[in-house]
């Protein structure tokens, strides 16, 4: 009776498993190979301790079988008595120990190889922030940030009624197609055929920067630079994650390294500068109020409506509501210092480093004006130029007793 | 009486037992369970804690594979997932396995070593009542403004300092499981070295005494490493210290040394003695004594020693110099050698035995499979170049949860069933006990398996959401989760079927059965070992 409920589970066992062979597509099954010498050094050192990982399994799941069938009471044996030999239990320490040594030769190899960062062509500064990456070359000056691309933040959101199929066609288990949350509105853009050395550094809490193509992955910690480096040979898009845990939206910031040709890339730079100077003009020219509303919406949505959600109603014990809020209905001197040095000890981020002066004035013109907070209030981006000019004499330190000793700004100044 | 009991005992205790002499059991309603001292009736308190607590982890985990059945946000806010993931870990670790480990050490190890209780029975019942105090605290911060822990059960700063004032609580209840762990493991060192019965030398103790005994003694060297990590994280968030704030001068990945200097031989706190148990039901079920005892001995000192000096295996990406990634990846491979000697023992130990396959034994046998299997990705993740593809992903999931859950899990089960007719006086259902152990084993594999893959095609830990190339995968796993927590109703029902009654179990229960435990009365009597056995070196006592 009892061996029957054994014979039984154990048919369903087998018959479960033979689906999955059916689906098997060693594209997403395994690691993939990437694209650079490392990358590959990786895949193999994997694929061979994998191999002896599974000719150990199966060399011990064998004799426990054979053990299972031969030697039960039902068969009529009778049990041996033996129970120690020091020879045996030095062979098998022995045998894994050799093995092992076997192992961790080509392992330290590729290791000391990881780590060199010698000869590096290019420089580029990663930073992580909640829940972005901020990517600075230093050859050029080039900076930017690369946040989720907004599509994807709408579609992601809970109750947002997305058919992710529909929308983000092309699933496929060749990886390459699949880009639900994996898209970013600014790449970052690496030349091919340059060994490049990343930066790695975070405004806030710990991220890990990883792609897994590159096999390069480390951690973002705050007031500590980690180094890493990669040099890609084939063009292509190589997209990432964020892998160590940040917060609420861990999950939501992708990297996506896109690399091209060197004549490509140095076109690019020059085109970045360009956009880098206009932007200077933003924050010195004046903005109309409107203009200020329809830019700080925009900004709003990328960059706000995660935690306060799209309509300024905030999420109840977890995110304040910014719609009739003290902060954004209050003194507008307080308001920026919030949106600027964030909250300590909240998840609310310091945006200083994170948005333009103009961004920073469009936003707070928005959130003032949106929601029935109607104040009528606008900033103008030349404002919070000069309080930040104020805040770099101080050393930077951005503690909020510091924001409360800068000059009053008076809220009126910017009314239409 | 009186005169047999005098030699082994310190007076206090001696005179303890004197007052329920009259009685010979335990004191009626409910306050027995308060004020109990009995070595019984607190590790019966244990275990059915832990399997409260099972229940209330496993619905977490429910929660999170609810919301990875599909890709998008379906049921629950990121924060409270990232809650769930954060609880259920906390749960598992401090409310499920290590009470259960408990439990067990307190019912077994008095009745195998020949003592009459444990050395110090009332900080045994202050261990225990500690512990519901602390996971209600724990626990209540999910209702509260703030909401629950929601940086991961590693705690690492600067992301846990975000939270909110529920914090405190959260540190506060971590302080009393640690003070609460670290009695129970200063009891057990203390009964084992002090109330075995004469003639029961340390080399005729069962292994799952010498199990206990190792793992007390890493309990007791790394808990206090702990607290003093949490109590750092404290004061940074409520006194202005910057312990772990570069900005203050601190180091936040001096944290993740400290945590982990703790969190490495915590890992083999949950699984040595697991060890032990199946290391006492694979002989009785082949009928052949243990092979290699001696060898086993040696080799749980080693993997304790080891558990040592592997701590930052788990901070490979952190940015090490190259010379300790290399070191803490050859100790790392180190301690497979001492496990692959604990395995090959078992399988020799099988080996021209005379198996039957009850229900403890399928487990045991389960066991040795499918911890194997996890420790084998172990051995994976150690290979430092590899460990930076495979570090933080599902496949760091599928690693830890084969080791966990057909491994720990698997092992209170097997321990359930082994010793529950000695603990009842009734044989469970051994018809539904079986079914239980199939049931469980397939969903198990479904839930667990397709994790490696995932991992390994890049699908990171801790997220809510992924990209759709990991749609079907997690489907199966969820489904598998969804059968695997439901099967364990079952278990459920077989114990209380099995203490509300059943077949009378006799005193030796099973055939092949070898040691103490099983030379006293089915259901042992409320004190056993009054009178210390007496044990000649031919005493058969594991």
């Amino acid at each position: 009776m009892t061996s029957n409920v054994s014979r039984w589970a154990l048919l369903s066992l087998v018959l479960l498993m033979l689906p999955l062979g059916a689906w098997a597509d060693w594209g997403a099954l395994n690691m993939p190979k990437g694209v650079t010498e490392i990358s590959n050094e990786v895949h193999t050192l994997h694929m061979r301790i994998f191999y002896v990982c599974v000719a150990i399994g199966v060399a011990v799941f064998s004799v426990m079988i054979v053990s299972m069938f031969l030697h039960r009471k039902s068969r009529g044996v009778k049990p041996a008595d033996f129970h120690e030999s020091t020879t045996v239990e030095i062979v098998w320490t022995v045998v894994p120990l050799v093995i092992l040594i076997a192992m961790a030769i080509p392992a330290a190899r590729v290791l000391i190889k990881m780590e060199d960062f010698s000869d590096s062509e290019l420089s580029i500064k990663v930073t992580g922030y909640q829940w972005r990456w901020r990517y600075d070359y230093l050859d050029s000056g080039v900076s930017f940030y690369s946040q989720l691309k907004s599509e994807h933040n709408v579609a992601r959101q809970q109750g947002a009624g997305v058919d992710l199929e529909y929308y983000f066609p092309g699933e496929s288990f060749n990886g390459e197609e699949d880009v639900y949350l994996r898209e970013v509105d600014n790449e970052l853009i690496v030349p091919v055929g340059k060994k490049i050395r990343f930066l790695h550094t975070s405004a806030d809490v710990i991220h890990s920067w990883w792609v897994q193509d590159l096999a390069i992955k480390k951690d973002a910690i705050p007031g500590f630079i980690n180094e890493n480096w990669a040099l890609i040979e084939e063009p292509g898009i190589y997209r990432g994650k964020c892998a160590e845990l940040c917060g609420r939206d861990h999950g939501f910031m992708p990297v996506v390294v896109r690399a091209v040709p060197q004549e490509e890339f140095d076109a690019w730079v020059a085109d970045q500068k360009l956009a880098m100077a206009s932007r200077v003009d933003d924050s010195e020219r004046q903005w109309q109020h409107e203009e200020l509303v329809s830019a700080g919406e925009q900004v709003y949505q990328a960059n706000c409506a995660s935690c306060h959600q799209a309509e300024g109603q905030g999420i109840p014990g977890m995110f304040p509501a910014i719609a009739g809020s003290e902060v954004a209905t209050g003194s507008i001197d307080k308001h920026l210092s919030t949106v600027l040095n964030g909250v300590e000890g909240t998840m609310m981020s310091r945006f200083s480093d994170v948005l333009s002066d103009a961004d920073i004035a469009a936003v707070i013109t928005y959130q003032r004006n949106a929601f029935g907070n109607g104040t009528g209030d606008s900033l103008q981006p030349s404002q919070v130029q000069s309080l930040r000019t104020g805040m770099t004499a101080d050393n930077g330190l951005t503690l909020p007793s510091k924001v409360a000793a800068m000059p009053e700004l008076n809220s009126n100044t910017g009314v239409n | 009486m009186s005169t047999s009991d005098v030699t082994h005992h310190t007076p206090g205790e001696q005179h303890d037992h004197h007052d329920d002499h009259d009685h010979h059991g335990p004191a009626p309603g409910l306050m027995r369970w308060v004020t109990t001292t009995n070595h019984k009736d607190i590790g019966t308190l244990y275990l059915w804690f832990s399997l409260l607590m099972f229940f209330i982890g496993g619905a977490m985990a429910l929660v999170i594979r609810a919301e990875l059945f599909q890709p998008g946000i379906q049921i629950v806010d990121p924060m409270f997932f990232n809650s769930m993931t954060t609880l259920h870990a906390i749960v598992m670790i401090f409310g499920v396995v290590m009470p259960a480990f408990v439990g067990l050490a307190n019912w077994m190890i008095p009745m195998m070593i020949g003592a009459p209780d444990m050395a110090m029975p009332r900080l045994n019942n202050w261990s225990f009542w500690i512990m519901p105090f602390a996971f209600t605290i724990m626990l209540s911060t999910l209702f509260m403004d703030s909401g629950g822990p929601a940086g991961g059960w590693t705690l690492y700063p600067p992301l846990v300092l975000q939270m909110g004032d529920s914090f405190a609580f959260v540190i506060f209840a971590i302080h009393f499981l640690g003070i609460s762990s670290v009695m129970g493991a200063i009891n057990i060192v203390a009964t084992i070295f002090n109330m075995r019965a004469p003639g029961m030398t340390f080399m005729k103790m069962p292994m799952f005494v010498w199990t206990w005994l190792i793992t007390a003694y890493l309990l007791i060297a790394t808990l206090p490493v702990f607290a003093g990590a949490v109590t750092m994280l404290l004061t940074d968030r409520y006194f202005g210290t910057s312990f772990f704030s570069a900005a203050g001068g601190g180091d936040p990945v001096m944290f993740q040394h400290i945590f982990w200097f703790f969190g490495h031989p915590e890992v083999y706190i949950l699984i040595l003695p697991a060890f032990g148990i199946v290391s006492s039901i694979i002989p009785t079920f082949a009928r052949k004594q243990l092979f290699g005892y001696d060898s086993m001995v040696y080799a749980t000192a080693s993997i304790a020693f080891l558990s040592f000096i592997v701590w930052a295996h788990h901070m490979f990406t952190t940015g090490m110099p190259l010379a300790g990634e290399l070191f803490f990846m050859f100790s790392t491979m180190m301690i497979s050698v001492p496990t692959g000697v604990k395995v090959f023992n078992w399988v020799a130990t099988m080996w021209r035995g005379a198996m039957t396959f009850e229900t403890p034994m399928l487990f045991s046998i389960g066991f040795v499979i499918m911890f194997t299997i996890g420790g084998l990705s172990g051995l994976m993740l150690a290979i430092t170049p590899a460990d930076i593809q495979y570090h933080d992903t599902y496949f760091v999931v599928a690693h830890f949860h084969y080791v966990l859950v057909p491994g720990a899990i698997y092992s209170l089960m097997a321990a359930t069933y082994y010793w529950l007719p000695k603990w009842t006086g009734n044989m469970y259902d051994e018809k539904l006990g079986k079914m239980h152990f199939w049931i469980s084993t397939i969903f198990v594999n479904v839930l667990f398996f397709p994790m490696h893959f995932v991992g390994l095609a890049g699908m990171p830990r801790r997220i809510p959401d992924y990209s759709l190339q990991f749609a079907d995968w997690n489907m199966i796993a969820t489904i598998g989760a969804f059968g695997f927590g439901f099967s364990q109703l079952m278990f459920v029902y077989i114990i209380v079927k099995c203490v509300k009654g059943g077949e009378k179990a006799t005193d030796e229960v099973w055939e092949g059965a070898r040691g103490l435990e099983w030379t006293v009365a089915s259901p042992a009597p409320y004190h056993t070992f009054e009178t210390a056995p007496v044990i000649n070196p031919d005493t058969v006592t594991r």
